[in-house]
């Protein structure tokens, strides 16, 4: 399944766009990655599921150039090939998170800047867009979060639901290729989780190419094409949703899977 | 107490304090605020010969007198070739002591900021240089407010030690006149007093700027 996304016309629907290759990562002794390999399509929606400590945070910061793998590759598009193995430099990476953005778990907002000033920084400060243009821009992303009228507010006045609806304009507004989601909803109240997937199902909807990282099972059947499990920095099972999550393989997944759908 | 004397040296030691005392003080830290960031982010950097470097420097000011490094810059130097004038010799001496304290306070603002500000930064698509000044030491700034001001206020006093280097400042005026008239209590009493009402009026600013800069916080 894919859709047409027109802030993208030049790569053709339905082509990889971003492909990870044999990513390894060790903090000290201990290996949090060891050898991830990952596709995603343009338009597609991948869900990295597994316990705490199976690496797939680690694999999301990567690919937002928060972390340096020790080895591997990953490819954005036709026209960015960056290999870890190699000693890369603060303008490689900066290529790499200039196509991809982040929704992180715990919001990360700039409490100093108003929700309007937290959106069109990066687009007016780093990507020297005009200023008018990108508040524009931000207006109408605000306007379709429900959150309008909000502007002019500081993030402290705001809840965790949209707080976490902000820090998703704030990646829309840097008009990325890639939408990466770093459990967008394990820091809310239950009943704020529903607004904020629901925003992300309407990003998928929309075209969006995205990586979740996420623990809502029953949201990543709903809302990905693929999900991908992991267990101590590997990729243990990957597919579909309602086979990953419906049917595992792997009784590492039916473990994983189990424990979340019954935790008592 | 002698009010006659009082209102007579009024003008003199107030003369003293805003030709003297604050324009030193304010030169000398706004000197002091840049080296100090300056040292700050030398001590915060990965590279060992750097931050030892730092780390020095603030030892080295914090370790010694502020009078004896006021008197090896002005009475010292000479005799290594290098003659100082009273002025430029209590700006330097005074700025980089602050340098030194101030710097400690800025190096545990911008620690005190969490990580996740510095990578929301990179994030956008931010340098570190860029991240530093539009994220990060603005949120900095707010908790450095209250000990830079300390640093500030003994400052002003400090600057009295300024008198024994020959720069005529509020407390040259007053031993002059107490020399002159042996009313040794009356003026000290009243240069305490007038160094007082300097530092109400600081607190009070530093009230004021606190709250501006508390806008963005929950109360």
């Amino acid at each position: 399944m894919s859709h047409t996304d027109p802030t993208h016309p030049a790569v053709s629907v339905g082509a990889p766009l971003l492909r990870v290759a044999g990513l390894r990562k060790s903090f000290g002794e201990n290996e949090v990655l060891r050898g991830i390999d990952l596709e995603v399509r343009r338009g597609q929606v991948v869900a990295l599921v597994g316990p705490s400590g199976s690496g797939k945070t680690t694999v999301l910061r990567s690919l937002n150039g928060l972390e340096t793998p020790d080895a591997g590759r990953v490819t954005v598009g036709t026209d960015l090939d960056l290999d870890f193995a190699e000693k890369l430099g603060k303008r490689q990476l900066g290529r790499l998170r200039d196509r991809s953005a982040m929704v992180f778990q715990h919001y990360n907002l700039f409490p100093h800047m108003t929700v309007l000033e937290n959106v069109v920084e990066g687009p007016v400060r780093v990507q020297k867009r005009p200023r008018a243009e990108a508040v524009a821009e931000a207006e109408r992303l605000l306007d379709r979060v429900g959150l309008a009228a909000k502007r002019d507010s500081y993030p402290f006045e705001l809840s965790g639901g949209q707080q976490q609806r902000v820090g998703i304009v704030r990646a829309l507004a840097l008009r990325p290729q890639v939408l990466l989601f770093d459990e967008p909803t394990s820091a809310l109240d239950p009943e704020l989780v529903g607004d904020v997937l629901a925003v992300i199902k309407e990003l998928s909807d929309e075209g969006w190419t995205m990586v979740i990282v996420t623990h809502e099972l029953a949201f990543a059947r709903e809302v990905a094409d693929e999900v991908v499990f992991m267990d101590h920095g590997v990729v243990v099972e990957r597919g579909p949703a309602s086979v990953v999550l419906g049917a595992p393989e792997h009784e590492r997944t039916r473990q994983f899977v189990r424990r979340l759908l019954h935790p008592f | 107490m002698d009010w006659e004397l009082i209102s007579t040296s009024l003008w003199p030691l107030t003369r003293g304090a805003l030709a003297g005392t604050i324009p030193l003080a304010l030169a000398s830290f706004a000197l002091g605020l840049v080296l100090a960031l300056l040292v700050a982010l030398m001590r915060l950097s990965r590279v060992g010969v750097v931050s030892g470097i730092a780390r020095g420097y603030v030892s080295v000011i914090r370790g010694t007198p502020l009078l004896v490094q006021l008197f090896v810059i002005f009475y010292g130097l000479p005799s290594v070739g290098l003659t100082i004038d009273p002025w430029p010799s209590a700006i330097i001496a005074f700025s980089a002591n602050v340098g030194g304290y101030a710097a400690e306070v800025i190096r545990a603002a911008i620690q005190s900021v969490p990580k996740g500000q510095w990578e929301a930064a990179h994030m956008v698509g931010m340098s570190n240089s860029l991240a530093l000044r539009r994220i990060i030491l603005p949120q900095a700034a707010r908790v450095s407010v209250p000990p830079l001001s300390n640093t500030f206020i003994s400052l002003v006093k400090d600057t009295s030690l300024a008198s024994l280097i020959l720069v005529t400042e509020l407390f040259r005026e007053a031993q002059q006149i107490a020399a002159g008239t042996g009313e040794f209590m009356t003026l000290y009493v009243e240069a305490a007093m007038l160094y007082w009402v300097i530092c109400l009026f600081l607190s009070s600013g530093q009230s004021v700027l606190e709250r501006r800069l508390d806008r963005y916080v929950a109360h």
